[in-house]
């Protein structure tokens, strides 16, 4: 239909988690809405596609979740992890909807699973997707099509028309024509800008070049930078984002879960100077991954490589890349173009450093250094028994935080004119309001639900308001 | 982005997505294929061959992963898989080239036809055995299936010894049990209940009905023919009343045979062809077009048997019989044999790794 005009009730920006959640939210009340969604059909779901569960609060065990996980302690944990950046009040709304997003998203098809292998630990917190994410944006867009909700693929919106914060219409691209959109209501659910290399490096300068993204090339940030263009308020640093320390070999784009690296804890992790430079073992694993990104980030030439020996070889998840492996530490140092010497001598002297200790990898243990800057709080053993191996580490971005503050109805806020009637936003575009840093495993799934609920019934509120009005 | 795929080598294709799958697990929950993937950190021919031969090529897989084409992991399990599986036959086997099979079993039912319009049969012959000797009929089946019987234990025992288990620990029986239940309910097809993701992307349970239709169709069949012989060895010759065991067995199982492949036959035609080995696509044909015969030329058989036609289309029943047992042994019913063992393996593993976690302290 080229040339022709775009109409529905509520227009969805974005493919994934949340705006599946809106854009069936609001066909079950009735409305028309249509899709718009930047990426083609087989890469729809931006980041969603590539998550694999979602942290629940219950109260008592279900067929998925052990025990219990209550508010208080769920808003513990993100308190914690925000070190208190966050927004109470709408961090407490996700929390106790978070079981009833859970419900509904099974009335679409969703099925959930105990945790997969090797993540025994999220079990009591974390509902996780039969099949992963992708799995799940399948199931949302197979209901979506049963319930007539338009998808449109290869639409990238370039343009909003907004008058005192009122969403009148837009322009899209649709396989690269040219269309206007109207509706009565607009939902903007289409992520942060964690792909786009150039607002990143107007973030971060040059290290960003050596920036791997860990999702789809499509989160370009468009629609964010639309809003905050037009006067939508800011939430967060643009310098914020979930960044983990993934293997150096992952293709620059979309290299998703496969290609991030367990093996930290482990061992030692130096810098291209040889050098060690964070406490490997300062926390268990699942607490520590998310601040490996920012610290490699740091270094020269932002790359660091993971070293261990045999003796915790298959301990944790194979790696999608095979290690770089050496009989002798030297070999590994020149595989790596590390300075042999200063290698030879960094393991050296964290060796001496190990004390005798009770290896468990499963909690804190006792193995620690004595007298070594930066220390090795837990799980320190030497490094010592051919065959030595190797990963290359770089900093993987998962998403970014700057977003857009809204309402505990979704609704966007603008710095001059208040709080939009008609402008929703759901998801990651909108998480920064109660993940002002750091994260907790799930938790942007649970936001992306339950805000993604909240928007689209307020976007149909809205429409049928003014019908009824 | 550049292709990372190995185009002409299966196992080296498999190796190459088994590592991406195995650092991601996300499919955990879908079948037996990914745990047994799991409880490996490499993969050997071995291992692939009999990851393969557990895939029941649901596809469940290939939609759920974020890494499918076009990704540039290029990850599709079910096809590598399927192509590896179809290897495997060879392999085991030691499979007549499939062309020279359809030849002789085309031939066969060519010349056996001839022969019964030519043969101006004779109206006073009312009675099977007068058509075609009793000691004729069960000489050449009974060596047929003497055959038959062999060429699968063969390939049996070189699948088993391939995958390097004793065969002490086959005959486990909770693991034969397991694997029993597993095959008999199509477990692995089922996908939790919302049927696999066959012919497209959404799920169904149409695959599992119709292929329970066609085993049990086929099981029927086989006691059919089983009690009539116990009848004819205690003195009860045939032909048997509408309402005696072999007959109702045998009628159910022969509708079951229609139904059955009939139906993955259509679902075949519309299936999404990305998921499949189509090399394999003629040998699957084939069984499914003697499948149908047997049971179509069979009722006929039983509907006309008091009929003049009845010497006609008993030969031609025969014939059909013949070429499909002919063909068993190097078509689309072997991956009975090797999906059974495989799944007995799986429950072997499976127990083992349990026993292994429960020992530990976490």
């Amino acid at each position: 239909m080229p040339g022709q005009n775009i109409s529905a009730d509520v227009i969805v920006i974005g493919g994934g988690n949340a705006a599946l959640c809106a854009a069936l939210t609001v066909r079950e009340a009735g409305l028309s809405v249509t899709i718009l969604e930047s990426a083609p059909a087989e890469y729809r779901g931006g980041n969603s596609r590539h998550t694999r569960n979602m942290r629940t609060m219950h109260t008592a065990p279900t067929d998925v979740l052990t025990d219990s996980y209550l508010e208080g302690e769920f808003l513990a944990d993100l308190l914690r992890v925000t070190g208190g950046q966050t927004d109470e009040a709408l961090a407490r709304l996700v929390i106790r909807q978070s079981p009833y997003a859970n419900l509904w998203m099974r009335g679409h098809g969703a099925r959930f699973q105990p945790p997969l292998g090797g993540t025994l630990h999220l079990g009591r917190t974390n509902a996780f997707f039969l099949g992963g994410g992708k799995a799940l944006m399948n199931s949302y867009y197979e209901s979506a099509r049963k319930l007539g909700v338009q998808v449109l693929y290869n639409a990238e919106v370039t343009q909003l028309q907004l008058c005192d914060g009122r969403f009148a219409s837009g322009t899209v691209l649709v396989n690269g024509v040219a269309k206007q959109f109207h509706g009565k209501a607009l939902v903007v659910a289409s992520g942060g800008f964690e792909s786009n290399l150039e607002w990143l490096k107007e973030a971060w300068g040059p290290p960003a070049d050596n920036f791997l993204i860990r999702g789809t090339p499509y989160n370009k940030g468009k629609l964010l930078r639309i809003l905050l263009d037009q006067g939508a308020c800011s939430i967060g640093d643009p310098k914020q984002c979930h960044a983990v320390a993934i293997d150096g070999r992952a293709p620059k784009f979309d290299g998703g879960i496969v290609t991030r690296l367990d093996c930290v804890p482990l061992g030692i992790v130096v810098n291209k100077h040889a050098a060690r430079f964070y406490d490997e073992g300062e926390d268990l694993w699942p607490k520590r991954y998310a601040i490996w990104g920012r610290l490699v980030a740091q270094q020269d030439d932002q790359i660091a490589y993971s070293i261990i020996d045999a003796k915790v070889v298959g301990r944790f998840m194979p790696s999608v890349f095979p290690p770089v492996v050496g009989d002798r530490l030297e070999d590994l140092a020149r595989a790596f173009q590390l300075p042999v010497d200063p290698f030879v001598k960094t393991v050296r002297e964290y060796n001496q450093a190990v004390m005798a200790g009770k290896f468990d990898h499963n909690l804190l243990d006792d193995c620690h250094t004595q007298g070594l800057t930066p220390p090795k709080s837990h799980w320190a053993q030497t490094i010592d028994r051919p065959p030595f191996w190797g990963y290359p580490l770089r900093p993987g971005i998962t998403f970014t935080y700057l977003g857009v503050g809204v309402t505990d109805k979704a609704q966007v806020k603008f710095e001059k004119t208040g709080v939009s009637e008609n402008v929703f936003a759901a998801g990651e575009i909108m998480a920064g309001n109660i993940l002002g840093q750091g994260y907790l495993a799930g938790f942007g799934m649970t936001i992306g639900a339950v805000f993604g609920r909240i928007a689209g019934a307020g976007a149909a509120a809205c429409v049928k308001g003014l019908v009824n009005g | 982005m550049a292709d990372l795929r190995v185009l002409d080598n299966p196992i080296a294709e498999g190796e190459r997505i088994l590592t991406i799958c195995n650092s991601c697990r996300y499919c955990e929950g879908f079948c037996a294929v990914f745990p047994a993937m799991e409880r490996r950190l490499n993969f050997v021919e071995a291992d692939i061959n009999y990851l393969a031969n557990l895939c029941h090529n649901c596809a469940e897989c290939y939609y759920a992963c974020q890494y499918a084409p076009p990704h540039e992991f290029a990850i599709n399990v079910p096809q590598v898989l399927a192509e590896v599986r179809g290897r495997s036959y060879q392999k085991y086997g030691r499979a007549l080239d499939m062309g020279w099979v359809d030849a002789i079993s085309i031939g066969l039912f060519a010349s056996t036809a001839l022969g019964i319009i030519l043969d101006r049969g004779d109206s006073t012959r009312k009675t099977f055995y007068s058509v075609i000797p009793h000691e004729w009929m069960v000489g050449i089946f009974g060596a047929l299936a003497g055959f038959i019987f062999i060429a699968q234990v063969v390939g049996f025992l070189r699948f088993w010894r391939e995958t390097g288990e004793s065969l002490a620990d086959f005959f486990t029986p909770s693991a034969l049990l397991q694997a029993a239940k597993d095959a008999l309910t199509l477990k692995n097809l089922s996908s939790n209940g919302a049927g696999c993701t066959y012919p497209d992307e959404h799920h169904s349970n149409a695959r599992r009905i119709f292929h329970h239709f066609t085993f049990y169709g086929f099981a029927l069949c086989f006691a059919s023919t089983t009690v009539a012989a116990l009848y004819h060895f205690s003195g009860r010759i045939a032909p048997y009343p509408y309402l005696s065991a072999p007959v109702v067995l045998g009628t159910l199982g022969g509708i079951g045979l229609l139904v059955g492949p009939a139906g993955l036959y259509a679902l075949k035609r519309k299936r999404d062809e990305h998921i499949v080995d189509k090399k394999q696509n003629r040998s699957e044909v084939l069984f499914i077009a003697l499948l149908i015969l047997t049971s179509a030329t069979g009722l006929v058989l039983l509907g006309l048997r008091t009929s003049e036609a009845m010497p006609v289309l008993l030969r031609m029943h025969l014939a059909v019989v013949f070429g499909l047992f002919l063909t068993l042994p190097y078509g689309k019913f072997v991956h009975s044999i090797y999906r059974t063992a495989a799944l007995v393996r799986s429950a072997l593993e499976s127990a083992r790794s349990q026993n292994q976690s429960s020992g530990q302290s976490h």
